[in-house]
């Protein structure tokens, strides 16, 4: 049964694009056939952080207007076999969507793959409502701090009311991926707490992200982080989101820093 | 005892008064009889049977037509209520408000069913989202995000952490309160009159508290 995924969260620049490369990646390596979908048309990234820009041919839009077909426009990840991109169109705007040919394509999709990522575009609009509107689960992906809390809160809002699925009367699955954790800004509290952001907004706590040098460089390298450097801190709390979200019991750890050493890890259990 | 309405043009500025009375004072309206005084509005054109629809779509129930030549009428399903002449008008008749909510529900016909006084919400009220409840009170069961709002006719009670805007008593109920288990909002208000978070200071911030009205002014204090 494929499961359509939504990373979304209202503001930009938090981590969405990053976190749909870096779970569908993760998703992958775990025997999942995986594709990653870049709604954010005008404004697509998901090719450049995945690598694949130079084998652009077809894009979303082409396929949602019926100018391709989807497997013209599917691009295979080089590195990992079960994981595939669909990028958005760079030259067009979000009004090209269309309900029924987002729906269309949602809809083939499910039967080719296990796990359909769709990376959402910042904002509440068309490319925002449709990215989330076919959605069995949301990743709610939030930094700590309140702007990004609120807006999440806001997005939450609309998981709620908007998708197929809230229409239906049946529930989306909500968690929460807080990114760009620094922990030692938040050891001088100068980020809100956790805690503070899993009782504001109410929902699972899918995995904390710390905030690391490591993600830009994956990022520039055209690489998501989990397959660029499985090691480092930022890939295994993606890599553990993924085995989350897969259904297994993962303690989640607060990142802490301790005598500079940032890479300590301390056991906690939350919520 | 008939109720006499006798409007006054311009008619626009009358209904809205009339609206404001009805919706304070529907107990009071409820199957009361009405004549209607046309004698302010017989020159104008047209402007009688119009206002008697407006009447109608209000739910008052007219028994009567007076102060007006019966010709204006004729043709128009008024045209049997025309009472000649005028009815004796003694006295004043003043519109009493219903009582708040809390004391006395109010009563309804036996044939409907019970209308809906009081609203539970029993999920979090996220940003962006109202809850708008103009027939009584509101109780929230989780917390009101930053950017929420919710309006209630009546009081407000909030279980987990008032974080948006709560207002109440919008109809005029002064005697309506707002209640939360942890206060952080950006704005209470009562009865039309409001605070913004900087009038009440850290003091409160983050605690139990209630607040009322208390004359001209909305007043806060902790629950403990």
């Amino acid at each position: 049964m494929a499961k359509v995924l939504v990373v979304t969260s209202g503001k930009g620049g938090v981590g969405k694009t990053t976190t749909s490369a870096a779970l569908g990646a993760a998703l992958a390596q775990l025997g999942q056939n995986v594709v990653v979908v870049d709604f954010d048309v005008g404004l697509r990234n998901l090719d450049l952080i995945m690598g694949a820009e130079r084998r652009v041919v077809y894009d979303l839009v082409n396929v949602v207007q019926g100018d391709a077909k989807l497997a013209q426009a599917l691009i295979r990840d080089k590195r990992v076999e079960s994981l595939s991109l669909l990028p958005a169109s760079q030259t067009r705007d979000k009004d090209a969507l269309t309900p029924e040919g987002v729906e269309r394509v949602v809809g083939e999709l499910r039967e080719k793959f296990d796990w359909i990522v769709c990376d959402s575009p910042a904002g509440i609009e068309r490319g925002a409502t449709l990215a989330m509107r076919h959605a069995d689960i949301a990743v709610v992906v939030t930094n700590p701090e309140v702007s990004s809390v609120r807006d999440s809160d806001r997005i939450i809002g609309l998981l709620d009311s908007k998708t197929a699925r809230a229409e239906a009367g049946d529930k989306i699955e909500k968690h929460l991926l807080l990114t760009r954790y620094d922990a030692g800004r938040a050891a001088r509290g100068e980020m809100l707490k956790v805690d503070d952001v899993l009782e504001i907004l109410a929902i699972p706590l899918l995995g904390i992200i710390p905030d690391s040098e490591e993600v830009l460089r994956a990022s520039n390298l055209g690489c998501p982080v989990t397959l660029h450097n499985p090691a480092s801190a930022p890939a295994r709390a993606y890599a553990d989101a993924a085995r989350r979200l897969m259904g297994e019991t993962i303690e989640i750890v607060v990142p802490i820093e301790r005598k500079g050493l940032m890479s300590r890890l301390f056991g906690r259990s939350v919520a | 005892m008939a109720l006499i309405v006798a409007p006054e043009p311009p008619l626009a500025p009358w209904l809205a008064a009339l609206d404001e009375q009805i919706a304070r004072s529907r107990q009071f309206f409820v199957d009361r009889p009405v004549v209607v005084n046309l004698a302010a509005v017989q020159d104008q054109v047209g402007a009688p049977l119009e206002f008697l629809e407006h009447l109608t779509t209000r739910g008052l129930n007219i028994i009567g037509v007076e102060g007006i030549d019966r010709a204006v009428l004729e043709g128009s399903r008024w045209a049997q209520a025309w009472v000649l002449g005028a009815t004796s008008r003694d006295r004043l008749v003043l519109v009493p408000d219903d009582p708040p909510p809390a004391d006395a529900p109010e009563p309804v016909p036996e044939t409907e069913p019970p209308a809906q006084t009081h609203l539970i919400v029993e999920r979090p009220v996220r940003s962006g989202q109202s809850i708008i409840f103009e027939a009584g009170d509101v109780t929230v069961l989780g917390s009101v995000a930053s950017g929420a709002e919710i309006i209630a006719g009546g009081s407000i009670h909030i279980y987990g952490a008032l974080r948006g805007r709560a207002v109440a008593g919008v109809q005029g109920n002064q005697a309506a309160r707002i209640f939360c288990r942890r206060l952080f909002a950006e704005l209470l208000a009562i009865d039309g009159l409001y605070r913004t978070a900087e009038h009440w200071g850290e003091g409160l911030h983050g605690r139990p508290a209630q607040a009322w009205l208390d004359g001209e002014s909305v007043r806060l204090a902790a629950l403990e």
